[in-house]
């Protein structure tokens, strides 16, 4: 006991030197746990995008390609699915529900999302929570729209501002004929729907009517009300969520899209995608866990060399520990040990740094990223990174103790420096 | 009469120092002994004490301290002989600065079982009681006693903190390097005074180094180095 109260206090003797340190390893401490919050977290948002939702189904192409941008809105879709088939699926025995997803436009830098009412009841986030409305309500007239958080509070919308869509993404073409008008403002979700513009499917059908070929057609247009009055059945979607009744049925209708003879479609389970966009960007995540184990690291060979570089002027200190019948192996113990307490002390402060860094950056991050990170009690993972470190301090401790040793049978009770 | 120390024929050269050897070829100190060794910088008397308190083992002969033989032991048998039987005072009182006067003075403890259970049984409240009580016998003021720190301590007070380290327990036999070095005349007297009551008290054996022959007069016996050891300075053969 009395030489670890010695060990301590004279860690405070050297209070500067080893608050540096122990700094310097809670710093790398708190950026490899925050690496590992921001990737979990990051998987975790993901994951969180869409729940209780079976298949999506899109024109074939990739999986990830699929739930890239029918979920997340990343990127485009090679084809559209007809209207035939997806009214096929839709009636197929297996389907609950089904909804059906337009995308193509934009306004600004958010997606403009076509769909129909059932998108309200069936979209759930987070382990089933559905959206919820800040202002407003659903869509009631056709050329109603309802706008995510993050485009509301970006743009400065409220209810009743109009809103122009523009053809297609980053377009100077614009429906300006068409403007739409905010009817309802969503709760904050931290999934891509906070950055979207939900309107009606067949005001996405309205207000391309008078659009052939990707362009305007020249003196035409047709007045919102003899709109209002028009079949607006859409001859194709981008892609479609869709329930099963049974979810042992999953994979017999997936099998049955996959295989569907008059278009070539895609059906994919959300799960499975997300596992493949693991597999995907997983090169990259064990490049940044292994850049932040080096930085670790670092900050323990640093202490090392802290140590180290101490051990001239703390020779007297061993020789008087020496003359009161420690041995030198005592002596080596007494500076791991001491390596020990600053890894665990820098470990302990990183994490306490890290969930104050977390808790204040938390709706800032979330804000700016739509990326919500969680402020759990540290994982099992989390607690073995803690003890790695510590166990790594202490080893890494053994070098400058192992000097020690030599110095201190070198030196006797007489520290010659 | 039994012997605190007891050197035979011993020889001892520094391993890399080609050139610096002492030998000592008989020397035998009294159990309770106040004894007064002389001998200037240089003399050989820090290897002497490192060979006495088992640091080093001779290259040959035996030293015999309370009648054991380190220079028969192992490494770590020579230290617990150390611990648990050689108090030492340094010239510098060699104390840790940060930590307290209580802590300093039960360094020794933590390496010596028997030393402990002796300085429990004395202290009637534990080592640590034995501690004050000793620093108290060495009339050390109750704020030197309580301070957080044995570095904010003043030369004399630390002095007496390192004395009662090296009485705690009641080993047989104390080392003091020159221990009034650093002290007016006035002051070595008061210091010895309390030195010799407390080795007394303990009745620990009490060999005492010192380039200072004036103080001769008050040690049992006094006897420089050079007349019990040789320094061989050129050549050493074993």
């Amino acid at each position: 006991m009395i030489l670890t109260r010695l060990a301590f206090r004279s860690l405070i003797a050297r209070r500067i030197t080893v608050g540096l340190t122990i700094l310097s390893i809670a710093l790398s401490v708190a950026l490899f746990m925050g690496v590992e919050k921001v990737r979990t977290g990051a998987k975790g948002s993901f994951a969180d995008t869409i729940s209780d939702t079976d298949l999506i189904v899109g024109a074939r192409s990739g999986s990830v390609q699929l739930l890239l941008y029918s979920v997340f809105r990343i990127g485009n879709a090679t084809n559209n699915i007809t209207w035939q088939s997806y009214q096929e699926i839709a009636e197929r025995p297996e389907v609950d529900w089904m909804v059906p997803i337009s995308l193509g436009d934009s306004h600004h830098q958010f997606r403009v999302m076509g769909t129909t009412e059932a998108y309200f009841d069936r979209y759930h986030f987070r382990g089933g929570r559905s959206l919820s409305f800040a202002q407003g309500g659903r869509m009631d007239d056709l050329f109603d729209a309802v706008i995510g958080a993050d485009v509301a509070r970006e743009l400065g919308y409220e209810l009743g501002d109009p809103i122009v869509v523009a053809h297609g993404i980053a377009s100077f073409t614009e429906h300006d004929d068409l403007p739409f008008r905010v009817a309802g403002i969503l709760d904050r979700t931290g999934t891509p729907v906070d950055r979207t513009v939900i309107v009606g499917l067949d005001a996405i059908t309205a207000i391309h009517v008078d659009w052939q070929g990707g362009a305007r057609a020249p003196g035409q247009t047709t007045p919102a009300e003899e709109l209002r009055q028009m079949d607006l059945t859409p001859d194709a979607v981008t892609a479609a969520m869709v329930g099963v009744k049974n979810r042992i049925q999953i994979f017999q209708l997936q099998r049955w899209i996959n295989e569907y003879p008059s278009e070539p479609l895609l059906a994919v389970l959300p799960g499975v995608a997300l596992q493949e966009l693991w597999g995907i960007v997983g090169i990259a995540e064990t490049a940044l866990i292994g850049v932040s184990g080096m930085v670790v690291a670092t900050a323990l060979i640093g202490m090392a060399a802290m140590i180290f570089s101490g051990l001239n002027e703390r020779r007297r200190e061993m020789a008087i520990l020496r003359a009161n019948g420690a041995r030198p192996l005592t002596i080596m113990g007494l500076l791991t040990l001491e390596a020990a307490m600053m890894a665990l002390a820098g470990a302990l402060l990183g994490a306490v740094m890290l969930y104050l860094g977390l808790w204040l950056a938390q709706p800032w991050i979330d804000a700016a990223f739509g990326l919500y990170l969680t402020i759990d009690a540290p994982s099992a993972r989390e607690g073995m990174v803690l003890v790695t470190v510590v166990l790594a301090g202490a080893a890494t401790g053994l070098l400058p103790a192992l000097r020690a040793y030599r110095l201190s049978l070198a030196d006797g009770m007489t520290p010659r420096t | 009469m039994a012997e605190a120390l007891a050197l035979t024929d011993v020889a001892f050269r520094w391993p890399g120092r080609a050139g610096f050897g002492l030998s000592v070829p008989g020397w035998r100190v009294a159990a309770g002994a106040r004894l007064l060794l002389l001998g200037e910088s240089g003399s050989g008397k820090s290897t002497l004490l490192s060979l006495i308190c088992g640091i080093n083992r001779p290259d040959r002969g035996r030293v015999e301290v309370d009648g054991t033989d380190l220079g028969a032991l192992g490494s770590t048998r020579r230290d617990r002989v150390r611990a648990e039987r050689i108090g030492v005072v340094f010239q510098q009182f060699n104390l840790l600065p940060y930590a307290s006067p209580t802590d300093n003075i039960c360094l020794p403890l933590r390496f010596a079982p028997e030393r402990r259970q002796r300085a429990e049984a004395a202290g009637r409240g534990g080592a640590r009681a034995e501690a004050r009580r000793l620093m108290t016998a060495l009339k050390l003021p109750e704020e030197a006693i309580d301070a957080p720190r044995a570095g904010l301590l003043s030369v004399g007070q630390q002095q007496r903190i390192a004395v009662a380290r090296a009485l705690i327990g009641a080993p047989p036999l104390l080392i003091a390097d020159e221990p009034t070095s650093a002290l007016d005349a006035g002051s070595q007297d008061a210091f010895l005074d309390l030195l010799f009551t407390q080795c007394e008290a303990a009745g620990t054996t009490l060999i005492m180094v010192s380039h200072d022959d004036r103080l001769a007069p008050r040690f049992d016996d006094a006897i420089r180095l050079e007349d019990i050891a040789t320094i061989q300075r050129t050549g050493f053969a074993a």
